[in-house]
C-alpha cells in the first residue's frame, strides 16, 4: 500500500483535481479582472487610457490628477453627490432596519387586532417586482409635490417588506417567550423591555436588514433617475451615469465631463461597498441565505 | 420560500413545547396598543409608498390626458394601446430571450463554483469564496460603466487583445451581440451571490451521508448528482424565480450601456426602460403606468408558470 499512495498524490496535469483547481483560478480571475481594470484605469490620463494596455498602467501616474479632477469638477458637484448618498443610504437604511425591527417583533410576539390581514399583505408585497413600483412611485410623488426633495428617496427606501418578514422570522426564533413574561412580571413597561431584552437579542437580524437597506440604497439608481431632475439632488449612481453620457458623447470644453473622471468617480463610489463587504461578510451571507436556507 | 413562523418552532426542544401544557407554543402576548405602535410606522409608510402608488397608477392608467380638456377616462384603451404595440413586444421578447439565456448559465456556473468549493482539503477557500462573491458588492450601474468600458472597440481590454493576436476587432456593442454583453455583466454580478446560497445548502448536508456514499466507492460526481443535487432544489427555484424577475425588470445595464452604443440600445430595448422613456422624453404618465401594469401582470405569470411546473415535476 505505501509505495501506491505516494504516487497518486504526485500532480497529474489531467487528473480530475488539477482540472477542478484550474477552473475554480480561472473563474477567480474572471470574477476579479474588471476590478483590477478599474483600479489600473484609475491611474491614468485620458491619452494613456487610449493609448496604453487596458491591463498594465500607463506612461505616468495620473492618480492624483483624476482624484483632483473629480472634486473640482463642476463646483464640486460630485462631493454632493457622494454627501447626498451617503445621507440617503444612511437614513433609509436607519429607518429601515428600525421600522422593520418593531414592526417584525410585534408580528412574532403579540396578538392584535388585524394581524393576519396585515401579515398577509407584506407577504404578498414581498412577491412584488420593485422596478416596477418605481413608475406608480413616481407618478403619486410628483402628485404630492415631493420630486427634488430628498423625501422622494428616503421615504419609499424605508419600505422594506423583506426586512419585516426576516426580523419576524429571526424573533420567532431567538427571542424566548418565557423572558419576556418573566419581564413583565418584574413590572417592566414594553419600552423598557424592547430597549433592554428585545433589541440587544435581534441586534444580529437588525445589522442584517440595515446593511442590506444600505447597499440597496447606495445602489439605486431607477429612483433617483426619476425623481431628482437637480443635479445637486443626484446620488453617485445617477451623477456618474450622467458624466458618462457626456464622455461618450464626445464634447469637448470645460462643460464635458471625461472618461477618466467616470473611472476615477466610479472607483470612489465603489470604496465604501467594498470595505463594508470585507468587514460585514457574515451578514452578508446571512441575509441572502436566510431565507432560502432555513426555509 | 414563503414559510410561516411554524416551522422555525418545530426546532424548538420537546420540553419546552410540553412545559406549558394546553397552552400553544406560539402563543402571543394579547396586548392591544403596544403591538399597534410598534408597527404604525412601518405600515404607515407602506400604505403611502407602497400601496397607495399601485391603486393610484391604476387609476391614472384608465385615462388619457388631452391638450384641450385634460384627463378623460377611457377605460382600458392604454392597456390595448400598450398590447398592440410591436415594439412593447420586441421589447418582452428581448427580455425573455436573455431570461431563458442568462438565467440557467447563471445558476449553472453558481452551482459548478459552489459543488468546486465543496471538496474536502481544498485550500484558499475563503479566498475563492470571497473573489466570486465580491463583484455582488458593485452597483449595477458600476458594473455596466466598467464592462462598457472593457468591450470598448477603441480602447477596451478585448478590443487591444483582439488586435495583439492578429483578430479582427470583435464589436462587442453591436445589436446582434448587446443583448449577450449584458448577460454577461449580469453574470458577473449574481453568480458569486447564488454560489453563497447553494453552497450554504452544501455545507448543512450532514458529513455522515457522504461518508456512507464513499465508503459505499461512489465516486465525487455520483455524490453531486445523487445526493447534493437533489438537496438544492429549493434553493434553485427560489434563485431561479428571483432572477426570472430580475430579467423582466432590465433596466439599469442597458440604461448605462445606451450611452455608448445609441444605436444598439433603442428608448424602448426593455419594458422598464419604455416606460422610462414614456414618462422623461414624452410625459405620457397615463400610457407608462398602464406598461408598468401589464409588466407586473406578466412578471406574475411567468412566476406562477415556473412554480407550477417545479411542483408538477416534484410530484
Amino acid at each position: 500500500m505505501s509505495h501506491i499512495t505516494p504516487a497518486s498524490r504526485r500532480w497529474a496535469p489531467w487528473s480530475g483535481r488539477t482540472v477542478a483547481n484550474a477552473i475554480l483560478i480561472l473563474m477567480l480571475v474572471y470574477f476579479l479582472l474588471p476590478l483590477l481594470w478599474l483600479l489600473i484605469s484609475s491611474t491614468k490620463s485620458n491619452a494613456d487610457l487610449l493609448d496604453t494596455f487596458g491591463l498594465w498602467f500607463g506612461h505616468h501616474d495620473a492618480l492624483a490628477a483624476n482624484l483632483k479632477s473629480i472634486f473640482s469638477y463642476g463646483n464640486g458637484v460630485y462631493l454632493d453627490w457622494l454627501r447626498n448618498t451617503a445621507f440617503y443610504s444612511v437614513t433609509s437604511a436607519v429607518g429601515a432596519a428600525v421600522i422593520s425591527t418593531t414592526a417584525g417583533y410585534a408580528f412574532a410576539k403579540f396578538s392584535f387586532p388585524g394581524r393576519r390581514m396585515w401579515l398577509g399583505a407584506i407577504l404578498i408585497s414581498v412577491a412584488v417586482p420593485v422596478t416596477i413600483l418605481i413608475v406608480p412611485l413616481f407618478l403619486l410623488l410628483s402628485r404630492m409635490d415631493l420630486i427634488n426633495t430628498p423625501w422622494a428617496f428616503i421615504l419609499p427606501s424605508m419600505v422594506q417588506p423583506f426586512g419585516v418578514y426576516l426580523m419576524l422570522l429571526f424573533a420567532a426564533e431567538s427571542l424566548p417567550n418565557e423572558i419576556l413574561e418573566a419581564a413583565r412580571v418584574d413590572g417592566a413597561s414594553e419600552g423598557h423591555i424592547f430597549r433592554k431584552v428585545v433589541l440587544p437579542l435581534l441586534a444580529p437580524g437588525f445589522v442584517t436588514v440595515l446593511l442590506f437597506s444600505f447597499v440597496a440604497s447606495w445602489n439605486n439608481y431607477f429612483l433617483p433617475l426619476l425623481v431628482f431632475s437637480k443635479p445637486s439632488y443626484f446620488p453617485l449612481t445617477v451623477g456618474l451615469a450622467e458624466w458618462n453620457s457626456q464622455a461618450t458623447t464626445g464634447g469637448v470644453g470645460a462643460g464635458y465631463a471625461t472618461t477618466n473622471m467616470v473611472i476615477m468617480g466610479s472607483l470612489v463610489a465603489v470604496i465604501p461597498l467594498v470595505v463594508a463587504f470585507l468587514l460585514l461578510q457574515r451578514y452578508w451571507q446571512e441575509g441572502l441565505t436566510f431565507g432560502s436556507v432555513k426555509g | 420560500m414563503a414559510l410561516g413562523v411554524s416551522t422555525t418552532n418545530q426546532a424548538l426542544p420537546r420540553a419546552e413545547r410540553t412545559a406549558a401544557p394546553g397552552r400553544s407554543r406560539r402563543r402571543r402576548f394579547k396586548s392591544i396598543g403596544t403591538p399597534y405602535l410598534l408597527v404604525a410606522p412601518f405600515l404607515i409608510l407602506f400604505l403611502v409608498f407602497f400601496v397607495a402608488p399601485i391603486i393610484y397608477a391604476a387609476y391614472v392608467s384608465l385615462f388619457v390626458n388631452r391638450l384641450i380638456g385634460g384627463q378623460h377616462f377611457v377605460g382600458l384603451a392604454n392597456y390595448g394601446q400598450v398590447l398592440t404595440n410591436p415594439d412593447f413586444w420586441d421589447a418582452v421578447r428581448r427580455v425573455a430571450t436573455y431570461g431563458v439565456i442568462q438565467v440557467p448559465l447563471t445558476m449553472l456556473v453558481a452551482l459548478g463554483l459552489a459543488l468546486l468549493l465543496d471538496r474536502r482539503r481544498l485550500r484558499g477557500r475563503t479566498l475563492f469564496q470571497l473573489g466570486y462573491f465580491l463583484p455582488f458588492a458593485i452597483p449595477s450601474v458600476v458594473s455596466a460603466l466598467l464592462w462598457g468600458y472593457l468591450y470598448a472597440n477603441s480602447f477596451g481590454v478585448f478590443a487591444q487583445f483582439a488586435k495583439d493576436i492578429g483578430l479582427g476587432q470583435p464589436d462587442l456593442l453591436s445589436p446582434g451581440r448587446i443583448l449577450f454583453s449584458i448577460g454577461n455583466i449580469a453574470l458577473w454580478a449574481s453568480a458569486g451571490a447564488n454560489m453563497i446560497i447553494y453552497y450554504a445548502v452544501l455545507r448543512s448536508i450532514p458529513a455522515e451521508l457522504y461518508e456512507a456514499a464513499r465508503i459505499d466507492g461512489a465516486s465525487e460526481l455520483r455524490v453531486a448528482w445523487h445526493i447534493k443535487l437533489p438537496l438544492l432544489r429549493s434553493s434553485f427555484l427560489f434563485t431561479g424565480i428571483l432572477a426570472i424577475i430580475a430579467a423582466f425588470q432590465l433596466f439599469n445595464e442597458p440604461s448605462i450601456l445606451s450611452a455608448s452604443a445609441p444605436g444598439s440600445i433603442t428608448q424602448d430595448y426593455t419594458p422598464n426602460l419604455y416606460a422610462y422613456n414614456l414618462i422623461a422624453n414624452a410625459q405620457q404618465y397615463n400610457l407608462a403606468a398602464a406598461v408598468a401594469f401589464t409588466l407586473a401582470v406578466g412578471i406574475l405569470i411567468a412566476t406562477a408558470a415556473v412554480l407550477l411546473v417545479a411542483r408538477r415535476k416534484k410530484s
